[in-house]
């Protein structure tokens, strides 16, 4: 029976093929404009670590006070650390692993003579950081506990870095020179490259265009030989102190902080401990506001920090927009085609066709004006989000990909949005009289 | 004419009134929307950064085993290699002038603070933000900045600094938008103001017009045109070097600067990004809004064009499906002009229904947006145009089908159906 629906409904959209254009055009555009969008946003609201991401926290301590706030515009309390109470919290070890970590620039110098030096990106890390983040390594492993105690001058390389000092071999053991100064290679990355780069939002903004990050270096090696930080540093005073000590002396924030804690009772504490820390500090009298914290698990930090753009959204919004204005417009057009057929309805009803069978061949046909529309949408698809690269910034517009699942989807949007378009129509057809359809004929 | 008998009609028409009237209310408010948001853009993306942006780059680079410490005698060797790069491009053929600076317009790097009237004031409790250049007496001239009062500054004034150094200078160029916020009046020249916060005095000699902050982004807003030149070459272990080149010479002076560079001090990181025109630099701060703009764009043609395509559609349904009615109409003395005006006022009705919601729909989509993300309010003049566009393109949709309606010959009439 199927088939000869599709035959039937195939025989009606050849008699209009202008009509059959037409619908077939505007759910194409339709759903690959939402599905061009949908791919973007898809990209970047995706959890980076969706197995993890509820374990992994965000503290963040008030230590400007509400004055502040209310003199800066600003709601939430800050959301990087001093180094002070970065170094506390480090040294108080509560959680089940954490690391405080800023962002470095540092160069390095290739052994080749004649090569120039590069400039390259990463972080300063405790040791817990790899297991907390669950770096892959190609080769080695992270530092230990005691290397970063001893402040030792080991490195994780990226696999990029790695390629582009030692070409593709294990170079866990060898020497690489930083800003000057020589570090033992400990590890080589495998490709890692989260996105957003959750670890640290506050510098990175969220996604970071130009590949993964080259070096991780112990943070009190970092301080030690007093390698600056290259990201945000935000402050309600000027620092007493000049240079890079007097930033570390200061109350200025720079650094992002991290902790994994493991069951709700491990969070409770946490929080219990973050509260005592924050009284303990009112109580020496670093301040005179009440004691105020935040504890906030990876997606609802990515959420604060607005990582998800704006733009994104609004784009997202209005393409669904244009899918409604789309369907609505194939709901008319369907319409039209259907109740224009009231004779060749009459004459089935009156054959006995139960109402059933109308809707039955009437649905069939608005799906095959979807599965055609999705066909061309799918097309679309594909040149729109080939063409994001040319709309979008880089570092966004790189993770926009087509897969198979957007092209399932693409699809199955397009027919079953389609169906849904034709069913008033249908139920408008299955209505038809057939006895004064018959009559006026 | 007469509308009691088109309503009429119409009313056995209902299901596909309905449809094209919410599909134009919903292309109204959805057009609006994105038109307006195109014109933010647009006026975003136009507005001056009070440069002379044409023929002018930027170069910044890092030295390698520069002294990193904040004693006096690293900050000299510092700022001895810094003169020895500013010396070097000065001296290229092609180059007009060079300045040292933290940062330009655009470029998203920023160091910005707070002035006040009186000394010591606490940093959050200045009279205006700012944020902070600093060049040499040549940066005013390589930027093409318009000094409106005061002086620019000369060789004596421009001193050097680390720069974590938080120490102020004695003297600061202010654009117009800082000096008026701080001295109504417009006498800004000779006054005497705090930078963040400090007990030392600086004073202002000098008014630019315009120059933008280097933050495009909404947090830089409130201040976008509040900019303090300092008179002060920063010395890290990297720089960054403003240069306007000879007209035309450009690309050359551009091409040249790299292989200078490293012949000056091999010792240093300059990667591809290192040599920067302005034009690229505006692009890539621009990009996302220029591709915003773009998409909604696109979408607004799209939509426009669905929606238009609807209504040729199922007016030639109808006009179909009245042939006999309007063959009766004829052959009792109805004009051609008359056919067509019937459908064109039956268009011009459901459109006019259909704008009716539609204001309303753009008008609760834009206050959804507000609410929900960073927006301002819609003018009603562009709602007012929505207006417009939607009905001219509903007589623009509806009048090849209309005219094939006052084709139809009274003869039908007298045909059976």
């Amino acid at each position: 029976m199927f088939a000869y629906y599709l035959d039937l409904a195939l025989r009606s959209l050849k008699r209009s093929p202008g009509l059959t254009l037409l619908m077939v055009l505007a759910i194409g555009f339709g759903v690959a404009a939402s599905m061009t969008t949908w791919s973007v946003f898809r990209a970047v609201s995706g959890d980076p670590i969706p197995w993890k991401s509820s374990r992994l926290f965000v503290p963040q301590l008030d230590i400007w006070g509400p004055d502040s706030r209310k003199k800066g515009g600003y709601t939430d309390i800050s959301d990087a650390f001093d180094y002070t109470d970065a170094v506390a919290l480090m040294r108080d070890h509560r959680g089940k692993l954490q690391s405080a970590m800023y962002q470095v620039s540092p160069s390095v110098v290739p052994a080749d003579a004649a090569k120039h030096p590069i400039n390259v990106t990463g972080h300063a890390v405790f040791s817990e950081f790899f297991p907390m983040v669950e770096a892959p390594f190609k080769y080695g492993s992270g530092w230990s506990a005691q290397d970063d105690t001893n402040r030792s001058h080991v490195v994780v390389l990226s696999d990029k870095l790695n390629q582009k000092l030692f070409g593709d071999i294990n170079s866990v053991g060898k020497s690489v020179n930083i800003e000057g100064k020589d570090y033992r290679v400990a590890g080589v990355l495998d490709r890692w490259n989260p996105q957003p780069r959750y670890y640290d939002v506050v510098n990175t903004g969220g996604f970071v265009g130009d590949g993964a990050e080259d070096v991780f270096l112990p943070f009190n090696t970092a301080i030690d030989v007093g390698m600056p930080n290259d990201g945000n540093t935000n402050c309600n005073e000027i620092p007493k102190g000049s240079g890079f000590v007097g930033l570390q002396q200061s109350s200025c924030v720079w650094i992002s902080y991290m902790v994994e804690l493991d069951s709700s009772a491990d969070v409770d504490s946490y929080k219990n401990y973050l509260d005592g820390y924050m009284r303990q500090q009112q109580q020496a009298g670093r301040f005179n506001w009440p004691p105020k914290y935040e504890l906030r698990d990876l997606p609802a930090w990515l959420n604060s920090q607005h990582v998800v753009p704006d733009d994104t959204k609004v784009s997202l919004l209005v393409a669904l927009g244009l899918l409604i204005v789309c369907l609505v417009n194939t709901a008319g057009l369907l319409l039209a085609k259907f109740l224009r057929r009231s004779g060749e309805i009459g004459v089935r009803r009156a054959l006995g066709a139960p109402r059933g069978a109308v809707y039955a061949q009437f649905l069939t046909e608005a799906g095959m004006v979807g599965a055609a529309g999705g066909v061309l949408g799918l097309l679309l698809t594909g040149a729109g989000v080939a063409c994001v690269g040319w709309v979008l910034p880089k570092d966004i517009a790189a993770l926009a990909k087509l897969d198979v699942s957007l092209l399932a989807m693409t699809l199955l949007v397009a027919v079953i949005a389609t169906v849904l378009a034709g069913l008033y129509p249908t139920w408008r057809a299955s209505r038809v009289q057939p006895a004064w359809q018959l009559k006026s004929n | 004419m007469k509308l009691h008998p088109m309503i009429a009609a119409l009313r056995r028409h209902k299901a596909g009134v309905v449809l094209i009237a919410l599909q134009i209310a919903l292309t109204l408010a959805i057009v609006c929307n994105a038109v307006f948001i195109i014109g933010q853009r647009v006026q975003r993306v136009n507005r001056p950064t009070g440069l002379d942006e044409q023929n002018l780059y930027l170069v910044t680079q890092q030295w390698v085993g520069a002294p990193t410490g904040d004693d006096a005698d690293s900050i000299q060797k510092m700022d001895a290699m810094q003169r020895e790069d500013l010396a070097a491009l000065r001296a290229m053929p092609d180059v007009a002038s060079v300045t040292p600076t933290n940062s330009l317009p655009l470029l998203n790097q920023s160091s910005n603070g707070a002035m006040s009237l009186a000394a010591d004031a606490k940093l959050l409790d200045g009279n205006a933000r700012t944020t902070y250049y600093f060049g040499d007496e040549n940066f005013v001239r390589t930027l093409g900045l318009h000094l409106v009062a005061g002086r620019d500054f000369n060789a004596g004034d421009v001193t050097n600094k680390g720069f974590r150094n938080t120490s102020e200078p004695a003297v600061v160029i202010v654009t117009k938008a800082l000096a008026d916020k701080l001295f109504p009046k417009g006498d800004a020249v000779g006054k005497i103001v705090y930078l963040d916060g400090s007990g030392t005095p600086t004073t202002i000699i000098g008014v630019v017009e315009r120059l933008q902050v280097p933050s495009t982004g909404s947090w830089a807003g409130t201040f976008a045109w509040n900019a303090t030149i300092e008179p002060v070459r920063l010395n890290g272990n990297f720089s960054s070097y403003a240069v306007r080149a000879k007209p035309g010479r450009l690309l050359a002076a551009m091409k040249t600067t790299t292989p200078l560079l490293y012949k000056v001090n091999p010792l240093r990181v300059l990667d591809d990004d290192s040599v920067k025109s302005f034009a690229d630099i505006r692009s890539d701060a621009y990009r996302a809004d220029v591709g915003m703009a773009a998409l909604m764009g696109v979408i607004c043609l799209i939509l426009l064009g669905v929606t238009a395509a609807g209504i040729v559609g199922l007016t030639s349904f109808w006009v179909g499906q009245r042939h006999r009615q309007i063959g009766v109409r004829r052959a009792l003395g109805a004009r051609k002009v008359d056919i067509l005006h019937y459908f064109q006022m039956e268009n011009l009705l459901i459109a006019g229904i259909g704008a009716v919601v539609g204001v309303a729909l753009a008008i609760g989509l834009n206050l959804l947006l507000m609410q929900h993300y960073e927006m301002d309010r819609m003018p009603v003049l562009y709602v007012l145009a929505g207006v417009v566009v939607v009905l001219l393109l509903g007589q623009g949709a509806v009048f090849s089908p209309a005219r094939r309606a006052s084709n139809v010959p009274p003869v039908v009439a007298t045909r059976a159906a």
